[in-house]
């Protein structure tokens, strides 16, 4: 099976989820299309582990679950403090870190 | 010549360890005063008024103790040196407080004291009443404490912290009214010009140093034969320096007329009897080295002789009693310089002596009068004090005509015996010079001693003068009897008992090549000296007792462009001021500008920049995180574009 779907398919989810970033201002949303561009690289980095067949890559997957789990706990965190205090899911009303 | 002759043989002293005797005593004599400074400020608060006693019983002491030193000095010529403690002992460089007496010493120690002691029983009556009373007589203690420093210290290290000391007694004294403005601004003014001088006084030492690797009189006397003339030269005009600030010569005499705001006591003692001399008693004391370079004494008999007759000019129009007496002052130490430059070095200290009771006196007579007269300064609101004020007048008549240059008063043998001595040394033009002087000063005193105590009262109904108190009558007496026979006494010839007791302690002449001017013998000099004396004051009977001065009739009768130069002082204040002052206060300016606007430019330059880049580049947090992210993936882009761009 040749390598170039997995990574096609990886990048499409990538781009699909850069995209909904860039675009989107509800704080939620954006959160879950970061957890998209992450998976997109994970698939990447599996597939690729997988072509070479070495442990490497997959241990990487495993990290990057991980870091992207705690970073879950601390971006939902913020989401919820950020709801409490301005009302609000649109990142774009706190600019509080402007000049 | 045998007059010549005479100085050509030159005795030296031979050098001796005082450490015993009343000489070893010697150090108590600027010590007693200066306790007697730290008791009365220390004393004031509990003893009031009565504390300036202190101040007159160290005055007294002192001066007994330095007449003993004298009589033994008298009966023992010798150069004593008294071992006192180190000052400064810095690698090769020693300096210790110890005292030099020799019979120089002995003379200027006389003097300091004695009139220093008459002064202060003066300043008893004067000060009378004032609300610094008991402060008046601790500056003056300071004073004669400094002044001996200077007379007594063996290292010209020393001597220079006395010729400091004075300076700032002076400036405590001139200001002691310090409230009115003018008399602050003349203490400033004062202190300020000998700084100028003081500059030369260093350098001279560090010359000295560099020469001689001493600062100590007895090395430096010792080895002045030695010296390259180039370097002697160079050493005496910077000591000269140092001498015109001091001693008010051209050109750093602009501050002795200002200093005239302080109490008149201080006039006489500090800026006429004492402190302005010690530029020449600086000058004598190194006579040995002076002789080294005749060139350089040329310079200084020069500057001597114009001072001389410049400040003579002036005085014949000013209208203030003392400021008259100052630029007399400044003329007759004129004449202590000029003398000096012609080699007459005991002539000199023979006028400074004289000068002094003479000076001292007319200061006090001047007192005595503004104290009768409320105040009143200005001579043409006086005129008939002679009934009123009998001790007074009678004092002022001695002091008049002993500065004015009449037999057999002390100002006529000093005066004369320097301009001959001019004479005989072949300087044609200083003695004519000194002559002129000479009748302006005849001019001048007489003007001031006729408008005072003779022709009619100008003074209102509202004024009553009256004999001053007998603290204040008896130092002129004293100073009085001095001026009329402490000529007569000391010199009345050439080689009299002062020159023959100075020699051993100056430089001898015998070296240079001096020649007589002219053909005249001392049988007609010296009535040519009587002459311009008398034509002087008969000149001054004219224009101002003859003529009718009454209330009302108070017109100056000289008139004339010169009298006009005279009467503004030839400008010379205006001039400094315009070239020093104002020329400073731009240089200042500049300094201000470039140090503000070049040196703080630069520091908040550096922080302007900073600013600027901050200001520049702040837009890029905007705080909008999409916004973040949109930049990273560009960033992200045109890495993987640089990055492919590579590979392929």
């Amino acid at each position: 099976m040749a390598i170039g779907y997995y990574f096609a398919v990886s990048a499409l989810l990538f781009s699909i989820g850069l995209t909904g970033v860039l675009l989107r201002r509800n704080a939620i949303v954006l959160f879950m299309c970061v957890e998209l561009m992450l998976n997109a690289v994970n698939l990447t980095l599996a597939a690729a582990a997988r072509m070479w067949g070495g442990p490497d890559g997959q241990v990487f997957v495993f990290f990057v679950i991980v870091v992207a789990a705690a970073e879950v706990v601390v971006g939902l965190a913020l989401i919820v403090n950020l709801f409490f205090r301005r009302g609000t899911l649109d990142v774009d009303v706190p600019q509080l870190l402007r000049w | 010549m045998n007059l010549l002759a005479a100085e050509a043989a030159g005795v030296a002293n031979e050098v001796v360890e005082a450490t015993s005797g009343v000489i070893g005593l010697a150090w108590l004599i600027p010590l007693l005063p200066l306790l007697g400074f730290l008791a009365v400020l220390l004393a004031t608060r509990s003893l009031g008024e009565r504390a300036a006693q202190i101040a007159l019983v160290a005055a007294g002491l002192t001066f007994a103790l330095s007449a003993a030193v004298a009589v033994a000095v008298i009966a023992d010529p010798a150069t004593y040196v008294r071992e006192m403690p180190t000052w400064i002992d810095v690698g090769g460089f020693t300096v210790t407080f110890t005292l030099l007496i020799d019979q120089l010493t002995a003379v200027m120690l006389l003097v300091v004291t004695g009139v220093g002691f008459l002064i202060h029983v003066y300043s008893v009556g004067y000060m009378h009443g004032d609300g610094l009373y008991a402060r008046f007589f601790a500056y003056l203690n300071l004073f004669l404490a400094s002044m001996l420093i200077l007379v007594l210290g063996e290292s010209l290290l020393v001597l220079f912290l006395g010729w400091e000391l004075v300076g700032l007694s002076s400036y405590l004294l001139i200001g002691f009214w310090f409230e009115d403005r003018g008399n602050a601004t003349a203490a400033k003014k004062a202190f300020i010009t000998n700084r100028v001088g003081d500059v030369a006084f260093m350098v001279a030492m560090f010359l000295a140093f560099a020469t001689f690797g001493t600062l100590e009189m007895v090395g430096i006397i010792e080895q002045a034969e030695t010296v390259a003339s180039g370097t002697a030269f160079a050493l005496v005009l910077l000591f000269l320096g140092g001498a015109t600030a001091k001693s008010a010569q051209i050109p750093l005499y602009v501050w002795l007329p200002d200093a005239m705001a302080g109490p008149t006591p201080v006039s006489a003692l500090i800026h006429a009897a004492t402190m302005v001399t010690a530029g020449v008693y600086l000058l004598v004391r190194l006579s040995p080295l002076l002789v080294m370079t005749v060139d350089a004494m040329e310079v200084i008999a020069y500057i001597g002789a114009f001072t001389a007759l410049l400040a003579a000019i002036i005085a014949v129009r000013q209208d203030d009693i003392k400021k008259i007496l100052a630029y007399s002052t400044v003329s007759q130490l004129g004449y202590m310089v000029l003398g000096v430059g012609v080699g007459a070095f005991r002539e000199s200290i023979f006028h400074l002596v004289t000068h002094a009771f003479f000076k001292g006196l007319l200061f006090l007579v001047a007192g005595s009068v503004m104290h009768a007269m409320a105040n009143q300064t200005d001579i043409w609101k006086m005129g008939g004090l002679r009934k009123k004020m009998p001790v007074t007048f009678w004092t002022a008549l001695v002091g008049w005509l002993a500065i004015s240059g009449v037999p057999p008063l002390a100002g006529f043998f000093s005066k004369d015996q320097i301009l001959t001595e001019a004479y005989f040394h072949g300087y044609g033009a200083i003695w004519i010079i000194g002559l002129l002087a000479a009748i302006l000063t005849a001019f001048y005193m007489s003007r001031w001693f006729f408008l005072i105590f003779l022709g009619e009262p100008r003074y209102g109904e509202q004024v009553h003068p009256h004999e001053s108190p007998r603290t204040m009558t008896l130092p002129l007496v004293a100073l009085a009897i001095l001026s009329a026979v402490g000529g007569l006494l000391l010199n009345p010839v050439h080689s009299g008992p002062l020159y023959r007791f100075l020699e051993p302690s100056v430089g001898a002449i015998g070296d240079l090549p001096y020649a007589p001017f002219g053909g005249f013998e001392e049988s007609v000099l010296i009535p040519l000296a009587i002459v311009a004396a008398a034509a002087g004051i008969a000149l001054a009977y004219l224009f101002y007792l003859r003529r009718d001065v009454r209330m009302g009739a108070m017109a100056e009768p000289l008139r004339g462009p010169l009298a006009e130069l005279a009467e503004r002082r030839f400008f010379v204040d205006e001039a400094y001021q315009a070239v020093f002052v104002t020329a400073g206060a731009w240089v200042a300016r500049l300094v201000v500008w470039v140090d503000t606007r070049i040196v703080d430019g630069l520091v908040n330059g550096a922080g302007a920049t900073s600013v600027l880049i901050g200001r520049a580049s702040r837009g890029a947090q905007s705080g909008l995180v999409r916004a973040y992210v949109g930049v990273m993936v560009l960033g992200a882009v045109a890495l993987l574009a640089v990055l492919i761009v590579q590979v392929v």
